[in-house]
């Protein structure tokens, strides 16, 4: 009995307490951003802040549901999870509703509901039963490729559902194989391929190449071998100048307009100032927009419901993808560095957390939650205040969306409850 | 390694967020101001700008209603464009141009579509505006002016320029403001404080309701009611003298400093200036770089001031001690020095100063100057005592008044002809022109009808100015200050007496008004233009200051006829009619009126400009032109 009690409160507060605050800030800024004149009820089911309550509301009840159903669950159905997910995301193509252009939703009554949303902690689930399958060794080519399949499934469908956005969220399992084993090789050579990505578009053909060069020099002086590996700095050099070649091609002949655009502008590649603002006025409206939003808040911000830019709409979509900008104007500096500190510390406390568990499949769920949160939140924060390319995807626990706080959640309490169970495991 | 990747990217992560939040919220922004805020619109209330009314009370500038259509773009229906355009007066491709060039702009903003409607054409406009959608009229409040006259006094109102725009920030674009005369100079007062009502806007620029509950609104304070100096019946009149002929007239209440009357020729209607012709007239007058109308001749026009500035010379002589009254010097048709001379007219010799004075004597005063400045080793202590003393009487700097615009006119002092001759090496002779109002000494009309006030109230003057009466407000104390003169006031008399004598036995004997004794002074200015690159001299330019009566004067008047010729012709009569309708309400003297009214200098104006060879001064001939039928519309206020 004494044994029940004590487990029972084995639960990581901490972890709890910041997804709270989270939560709640989302939905006072979600509540400046949405509400049209006076505010009558703070559950109005005709406003989304009213319906993000409600949300919210069953989250609460989502969240008992998970934590008392017995670890061990998670575990053994992590395939059924995947698959059923995956048939979700097939379902789309026959019974999916489009929005904005995208075919993610499922229509229920009047509800939506995006598989999408789901089809993370299902991946992450799958992800960590594979992995940490004694058979598996990460370290073989064979299995990356098996893992690499876990992954590409659910995000070719989602692609192919017109959601980029979504997509690009499960390149974060790099950062787990990268945990559990994966060869620095694949490391450097990621970083070596933005690297040359944006030196390409940014410098052309001929810095990249010299870049290249002096990068493979520096390495073969102070690597201080015997015998420099000449040949495989050849190939580097070789290898980086045919991909800079790729890259323009890509970016000039494969890529929209308005993905072009979108580069154009983080890179700055557009010098001409009479193009640039017509470019403020189109495309770079929202960003434009938003960044005005964020900065006219100032340290303090101007104060909750007090925010003129949020009251007035000026930031489209903003209680969803430009949430970020509502925290900027109402309340400065100061609101902003703490949902940026509060993020930060969540993640860090899942990631301490994920190592100090027993078993593979906890740890590699739990950077799994960690990389796929730390992805959301660089994309979404980072492209609101205009350091990353326009990417719509949602900022976590914050934006409004039932969808996306209910996957959110699952994610996140399933490893809560991973994570109690630890002091079972022997 | 592997496990603190992640953890450091994290970490770094964060940390890049933060500078960046820094510098957009903290690094790059100003202070947040909501009149700066583009998501807050402002909508101003203008308040009724104050009325200008008269010494007596006639109401002069008042205000009047205007009619604009406005136009939506987008929200434009179908309609009937022949009957909008005959409505309107105007044409179907106009309106087609006029709508594409508002669309352009911007498809939901109010933008003005036909401005200033004539009264007729909104009454029966606004009758059938509600079959135009996205058409509405919107009315705005322009200048009335009551009367024909006072444009240069009056001023106009005009839309508030960039310059303005940048350095104040209570106005906004499309901002009415006072452009020139009394409306700028009052501009504060008149306009009153606009009120300001902040509506929160959306992106779609749609009013959304009132921002934070209208705590920040205020209500606008209407502007102050002026009563201003001038006596509008007076300025009538002498706008209605200076007909044809181009100069300054400035009639001053010596008493007080108020300015009666100030009459700049050419003038034009000051309704010119105001509705849809506006812009249109504006560049018309400020184009016409010949007559000038815009150009206040009686502030702005800087002349020699000729025989008027001697009574000044022999005030200071008699305040220096260097002369008697009594004393007597010779004239043999001019003043010899060295083998130059000043020429001077035919009157008996030799003189003391009531005849130097009466018959303006050009010997005369050159001796009594050079005394001056000679009183001292070297003529450099004497110029700057002379200088001190001339511009105790409000010369050779600006008056600093409520007028829109000055000049500060010329008084030479040492430091000027040490920099022109070299230090000490010029002679008092050098400067000599200066003992008859000629050679360094430049002024306006203005300050030489405030030198006169000062000499009829023997020894001070108040700043000449045009408030009398500012509604629930008292007007600036500097202008109820007295300003004393350098001179004692016991050598004035001698000097009045000889500019009564001017009248009496002068140079101005044909202008006595039977009843009113007044001291003047005449003047006859030497002038000189640029005539296809070659200095020419023209006809001479008519002056004459005086004020009266003798004793308590009520009216000091600086009259500035340009190519006038000799003192008496035009300023003289015109100062001599003005002193009369002041002081007696009516014009007793119809043949000197007829005649001022029948000649005309317009042909004098035009010789310069005529490129062909022409006389002046003693051979020209006047041009007579027929008297128009005016009719005084301003009644003068009855005389006690």
């Amino acid at each position: 009995m004494q044994r029940e009690n004590h487990r029972r409160f084995k639960f990581d507060w901490a972890i709890i307490l910041l997804f709270l605050l989270l939560v709640f800030f989302g939905w006072v800024n979600i509540l400046s951003a949405s509400h049209e004149g006076e505010i009558t009820s703070y559950f109005d089911m005709s406003q989304p802040y009213g319906k993000q309550g409600v949300f919210i509301i069953l989250t609460i009840v989502l969240i008992i549901a998970i934590l008392s159903v017995e670890a061990k669950f998670y575990e053994r159905f992590s395939s059924i999870i995947y698959l059923a997910s995956l048939l979700s995301l097939v379902g789309l193509f026959i019974a999916g509703k489009n929005v904005n252009g995208a075919t993610s939703w499922y229509g229920i009554g009047g509800m939506t509901l995006q598989p999408s949303e789901f089809a993370k902690f299902a991946t992450a689930l799958a992800v960590a039963k594979y992995i940490s399958d004694l058979q598996t060794d990460i370290k073989t080519f064979k299995d990356q490729l098996r893992t690499l399949l876990i992954i590409i499934l659910p995000a070719v469908l989602i692609l192919l559902q017109n959601d980029a956005g979504s997509t690009i969220v499960y390149a974060a399992f790099f950062f787990v194989f990268y945990r559990e084993g994966l060869q620095h090789i694949y490391l450097i050579s990621a970083i070596l391929l933005i690297l040359v990505a944006v030196l390409a578009l940014k410098y052309g053909i001929v810095v990249t190449g010299v870049v290249l060069i002096t990068i493979a020099l520096i390495t073969n002086f102070t690597l201080r071998k015997r015998k420099p590996p000449i040949l495989k700095s050849l190939i580097v050099i070789v290898a980086g100048i045919a991909i800079a070649f790729g890259v323009k091609f890509f970016y000039t002949s494969i890529l929209k307009p308005h993905q072009q655009n979108r580069i154009s502008l983080w890179l700055r590649l557009e010098k001409d100032p009479a193009k640039l603002e017509q470019m403020k006025k189109t495309i770079l409206y929202n960003l434009n927009e938003s960044e005005k939003a964020i900065s006219s808040g100032g340290p303090l911000g101007k104060g909750f419901l007090e925010g003129t830019r949020t009251t007035g709409k000026f930031v489209p979509e903003q209680h969803t993808d430009y949430i970020f900008s509502t925290v900027g104007e109402e309340w400065g500096f100061l609101g902003t560095s703490i949902v940026v500190i509060l993020f930060v510390m969540l993640i860090v406390r899942i990631l301490y957390l994920a190592e100090s568990q027993k078993t593979q499949f906890s740890r590699v769920y739990g950077y799994a939650v960690a990389s796929i949160l730390f992805v959301h939140f660089t994309i979404n924060t980072g492209m609101v205040m205009g350091l990353i390319p326009t990417v719509g995807i949602p900022l976590p626990f914050f934006s409004y969306g039932g969808s996306g706080l209910w996957g959110f959640t699952i994610l996140l309490f399933i490893f809560v409850k991973l994570d109690s169970n630890k002091i079972n495991e022997w | 390694m592997r496990k603190l990747f992640l953890l450091m990217t994290v970490i770094g992560v964060g940390l890049i967020f933060l500078a960046r939040l820094y510098y957009l919220q903290i690094h790059n922004t100003e202070s947040y101001n909501v009149l700066e805020d583009n998501a807050v619109r402002k909508v101003y209330d203008y308040p009724k700008r104050g009325y200008v009314y008269d010494r007596n009370g006639v109401l002069l500038v008042a205000n009047q209603p205007s009619y604009d259509v406005m136009v939506i773009p987008r929200e434009v229906e179908a309609l009937d464009t022949l009957e909008f355009c005959n409505l309107l007066k105007i044409t179907k491709e106009d309106f087609i141009k006029k709508y594409n060039r508002t669309y352009r702009y911007s498809p939901r903003l109010p933008q003005v579509f036909v401005s200033h409607l004539a009264k007729e054409d909104y009454a029966v406009l606004q009758e059938k505006m509600r079959k135009f959608d996205g058409f509405y009229i919107q009315k705005r409040s322009l200048r009335s002016y009551q009367t024909s006259i006072g444009a240069n006094v009056l001023g106009d109102i005009a839309e508030v320029n960039q310059s303005t725009l940048n350095k104040n920030s209570y106005y906004r674009s499309g901002d009415l403001i006072g452009n020139q005369g009394v409306e700028k100079t009052y501009e504060k007062t008149l306009r009153g404080v606009k009120g300001i009502k902040f509506i929160q806007k959306d992106r779609f620029n749609k009013n959304i309701g009132p921002f934070k509950e209208g705590t920040l609104d205020t209500l606008s304070q209407p502007g102050k009611d002026i009563t201003i100096t001038i006596d509008a019946s007076l300025q009538e009149y002498g706008e209605l003298l200076m007909k044809n002929k181009r100069g300054g007239i400035i009639a001053i209440e010596p008493s007080s400093g108020e300015i009666l009357a100030m009459i700049s020729g050419p003038s034009y209607n000051p309704n010119l200036l105001v509705g849809r012709e506006r812009s249109k007239n504006f560049t018309e007058l400020y184009r016409d770089s010949i007559a000038k109308p815009l150009f206040d001749r009686s502030l702005q026009a800087m002349y020699p001031p000729g025989s008027p500035f001697k009574t000044l010379n022999a005030l200071i002589a008699l305040q220096e001690g260097v002369v008697t009254t009594q004393e007597r010097f010779s004239c043999a048709m001019g003043y010899r020095y060295g083998n130059r001379k000043m020429g001077c007219h035919a009157h008996s010799s030799p003189v003391n100063m009531n005849l130097g004075i009466a018959e303006s004597c050009n010997a005369y005063f050159a001796n009594v100057y050079r005394r001056i400045i000679d009183k001292y080793d070297k003529p450099s202590i004497g110029m700057d005592k002379w200088s001190k003393h001339i511009k105790s009487f409000g010369l050779g700097n600006y008056l600093n008044n409520d007028l829109s615009v000055g000049q500060p006119g010329k008084v030479p002092d040492s430091k000027k002809y040490n920099r022109d001759y070299g230090k000490d090496k010029w002679y008092t002779t050098f400067t000599i022109s200066n003992a008859i109002g000629q050679g360094e000494v430049l002024a306006t009309p203005i300050q030489l009808a405030n030198m006169a006030a000062a000499i009829g109230n023997r020894g001070f003057y108040y700043t000449p100015h045009i408030i009398k009466n500012i509604q629930n407000d008292t007007i600036p104390s500097k202008y109820t200050t007295r300003k004393e003169t350098t001179i004692d006031k016991r050598h004035f008399e001698p000097v009045i007496q000889g500019m009564f004598d001017v009248y009496n036995k002068g140079t101005a004997e044909t202008l006595q008004i039977p009843g009113i004794e007044i001291c003047g002074k005449t003047g006859t200015a030497e002038n000189f233009a640029i005539v296809d690159s070659v200095k020419t001299q023209l006809t001479d330019h008519s002056i004459f200051v005086a004020f009266a009566p003798k004793d308590n004067p009520k009216i000091a008047i600086a009259v500035f006829i340009e190519n006038g010729y000799f003192g008496s012709r035009f300023a003289g009569r015109m100062a001599s009619l003005m002193i009369e309708k002041h002081i007696k309400g009516e014009i007793s003297r119809t043949d000197m009126e007829d005649w001022i009214l029948t000649h005309s200098l317009e042909n004098e104006y035009a010789k310069p400009h005529s490129g062909e060879p022409f006389k002046i001064n003693r051979e020209t001939t006047l041009q007579i032109v027929d008297k128009d039928d005016v009719k005084l519309t301003i009644e003068p206020p009855i005389k006690s």
